[in-house]
């Protein structure tokens, strides 16, 4: 009698095993790896359709869709690692348009030998943000280069989302008066990156901010304060994307250096590194830019959320025709906050 | 910035004492005089940027630019031999991070050359560029050594080391320069820039001391106060300047002493003593070939010299026809006073050198302090 058992595949070895080309063919290796991983770890009933595309229900309102692609090195660091970083990016720049995040779709592009071990460390990750977020991963891909050609991996999400009624949320709404609010400190998620470069190691008790923002963003919606621009200010940090919003506003800032929170193991970082904490990238954090009458509402309503108890006005919106952001000083004086010039931190995100 | 607090840090930025320190400077000084004080170095011209201490200083008093800064000095030849070896030469070059944006002949910096395939790595310390050689014993690996008497040292252990490994592929193109030398060559100059004194610098005299600056003082009758790198530093080496300069006085004062003694660090000055010797002559970009103003290793460590082991020979190269970048070095120009300031010539696209560092007072200008201008 023959032994051959014909329903049995052996299990992917999640211990030892490698990513191979065979995972992108499109053959049985690739759907076994999606079936026992990414399937098996992000589980819902869009995805278990098993088609080329998710089917979704009707929603009601306006629709917001954004996408992001993650080339964080490393891939693991303190406070996270890729795979929650790709979830979090995605929720977050949907919720800065005001919406609730709905779905994600995750689109993978493996690298030939990338152990399988980390792999599925990621997707774990990647599945519990998405579940603690309540944004299911409905959709996804994946894709397998050559060894050399990719850096272990890279995920693309991309977010949809729906806007409540009455919310119009843009970079270019912002008005001569306004208040701009930060939710917390600066600098976390880009100093816990470049506190464990392989050339740049050293001890700090950094840790990453990374966090999806959807929560506390409803919140700041349910203040009635009368909100004109959110957004996180992640690569460049608070002063670049201060930047983009006076550009795009046409308006100018002024800035307290007072006001902006900053770790004392972050300033010492960036003290010792040179970098100013300014420039360094967040992944959980939002400026909020509202009309002066409501900012002291808004405030309130934030610092109540555990995601921005640090919150605070850091400045107000003026009018000025070339778009400056300036600063007073803790000194007592004045300069200006420019865009980044050229790269401070290559892969931050 | 709101900290819990950066213990040795957050003492030299409280505010109260910058306003204490300001308000005797505005009451000292002289309204029927000017103070034209030069920063020597580029941490301090960074600095009184990004603090805006010229909000806290009188209209008479003017804080002129000096050539402190490493990247800003730079030639471009010399820059157009690190590519050339980079590109020619097969080999990984290593460098910090600024030296990587100055612009070299063809519009071709260390940056573009690695984009164009060159092997190009930015390193926070020499210790990097060790580690990378020992990593790739059948590659060349050449370290772009540039700065004043403070990354000189470190340059100097990692040649020690690399000699007492006897590594066979590790060199260096050695650009280190001296500050002093800088300080005579402009104070020599015939229709120089008109000073009344020096900010003296914080990190090099911490290796060279304060004696080297008696010169300054004794034979060119300026006053130098070394200060350190802290606005409040910066402050009180000013109100220190203004003092000397209302009586008459022409002395090397310390108000760095927290790091800064008359003799240096000895241990520093006998360590680049044993690997490098004096050039006879070097050029300086603004300030043109100074004598005696730069560094080479000495002939018992010359395998470790790249420029006699490859076959790149120094081209001098003039600086872009419309770059005010010399004039602006040698103090005789303000960086809104180039015509390529701001518009051809910004952080992201510089043309000269002294719009690529931080530290380089055209950088710095343009990212703190331009809104002056239209204000």
């Amino acid at each position: 009698m023959s032994t051959v058992k014909p329903n049995y595949t052996r299990p992917l070895d999640v211990k030892n095993g490698r990513v191979e080309m065979s995972h992108g063919s499109g053959g049985r290796a690739m759907a076994q790896l999606i079936s026992e991983l990414f399937a098996a770890e992000f589980d819902n009933e869009y995805l278990a359709q098993g088609n080329d595309g998710a089917l979704l229900p009707q929603a009601s309102g306006r629709l917001v869709m954004s996408c992001d692609s993650h080339v964080v090195s490393p891939l693991f660091f303190a406070g996270g690692d890729i795979g929650c970083l790709s979830v979090h990016g995605t929720i977050n720049d949907v919720a800065m348009m005001g919406a609730q995040p709905l779905y994600l779709s995750a689109s993978f592009i493996l690298e030939e030998g990338f152990p399988l071990a980390d792999l599925k460390r990621i997707v774990e990750s990647m599945a519990k943000a998405s579940r603690e977020a309540g944004v299911p991963i409905v959709t996804g891909d994946t894709k397998v280069v050559e060894q050399g050609k990719g850096d272990g991996v890279f995920i693309t999400t991309t977010g949809l989302g729906v806007v409540r009624e009455g919310v119009h949320l843009s970079g270019n709404l912002a008005c001569p008066g306004d208040k701009i609010l930060l939710s917390g400190s600066i600098g976390d998620h880009g100093m816990a990156i470049l506190s464990q470069r392989e050339n740049l190691s050293f001890d700090a008790p950094i840790v990453s901010d990374t966090a999806a923002l959807h929560g506390l963003v409803a919140t700041m919606l349910d203040s009635g304060a009368q909100l004109r621009v959110l957004r996180d200010p992640t690569r460049g940090g608070l002063a670049t994307t201060l930047n983009e919003i006076a550009k795009q506003s046409g308006v100018g800032m002024m800035l307290h250096e007072s006001a902006i929170a900053v770790n004392p193991h972050v300033a010492a970082a960036c003290e010792f590194l040179g970098l100013d904490p300014l420039y360094v990238a967040n992944e959980g954090k939002l400026i909020a830019i509202c009309a002066q009458k409501d900012a002291q509402r808004l405030l309130e309503a934030m610092r109540i959320h555990p995601l921005a108890r640090e919150a605070s006005i850091i400045g107000e919106v003026m009018q000025d025709a070339h778009g400056f952001v300036q600063m007073t000083t803790r000194l007592g004086g004045c300069r200006m906050v420019d865009w980044l010039a050229g790269e401070q931190l290559p892969r931050i995100c | 910035m709101s900290r819990q607090g950066m213990k040795y840090v957050d003492e030299f930025r409280d505010a109260e004492l910058a306003k204490n320190i300001a308000a005797n400077i505005a009451r000292e000084t002289d309204p029927t005089r000017t103070y034209r004080l030069m920063e020597f170095c580029g941490g301090h011209t960074h600095v009184i940027s990004r603090y805006g201490l010229a909000d806290l200083l009188p209209a008479n008093l003017r804080m002129i630019h000096g050539p402190g800064c490493p990247v800003c000095v730079l030639p471009v030849g010399r820059v157009d031999q690190a590519i050339r070896l980079a590109r020619e030469q097969d080999v990984i070059l290593c460098t910090y991070a600024d030296t990587m944006r100055v612009p070299a002949s063809g519009h071709v910096t260390l940056m573009r050359a690695k984009a164009g395939g060159a092997d190009v790595r930015m390193i926070y310390s020499t210790q990097d560029a060790l580690k990378i050689a020992r990593a790739y014993p059948d590659r060349e690996v050449v370290f772009l050594a540039i700065g004043f008497e403070t990354t000189a040292p470190p340059t100097a252990v990692a040649i020690q080391q690399a000699s007492a490994e006897e590594m066979k592929n590790f060199s260096i193109l050695c650009d280190h320069v001296l500050t002093p030398a800088a300080m005579h060559a402009i104070l020599a100059e015939e229709n120089g820039v008109a000073l009344d004194g020096f900010v003296g610098p914080a990190h090099v005299s911490t290796v060279i001391g304060s004696k080297p600056y008696e010169p300054f003082a004794d034979v060119y009758r300026k006053p130098v106060v070394i200060a350190g790198f802290e606005p409040l530093d910066v402050m009180q080496a000013i109100l220190l300047l203004v003092r000397q300069i209302n009586d008459g006085r022409a002395e090397v004062e310390n108000e760095f002493t927290r790091a800064v003694t008359r003799e240096g660090n000895l241990k520093a000055q006998a360590l680049l003593a044993e690997v490098f010797e004096l050039r006879d002559v070097f050029e300086w970009r603004g300030l043109g070939s100074v004598p005696n103003s730069a560094l080479r290793l000495r002939p018992k460590y010359a395998a470790f010299d790249a420029e006699l082991k490859f076959d790149v020979d120094y081209v001098a190269v003039p600086d872009n026809k419309a770059c005010e970048c010399a004039a602006i070095l040698r103090g005789q120009k303000s960086p809104q006073q180039c015509k390529i300031f701001g518009t051809v010539c910004t952080p992201d696209n510089p043309v000269g050198s002294c719009m690529v560092s931080s530290e380089g007072a055209c950088a710095a200008h343009y990212s703190y302090g331009r809104f002056r201008e239209v204000a």
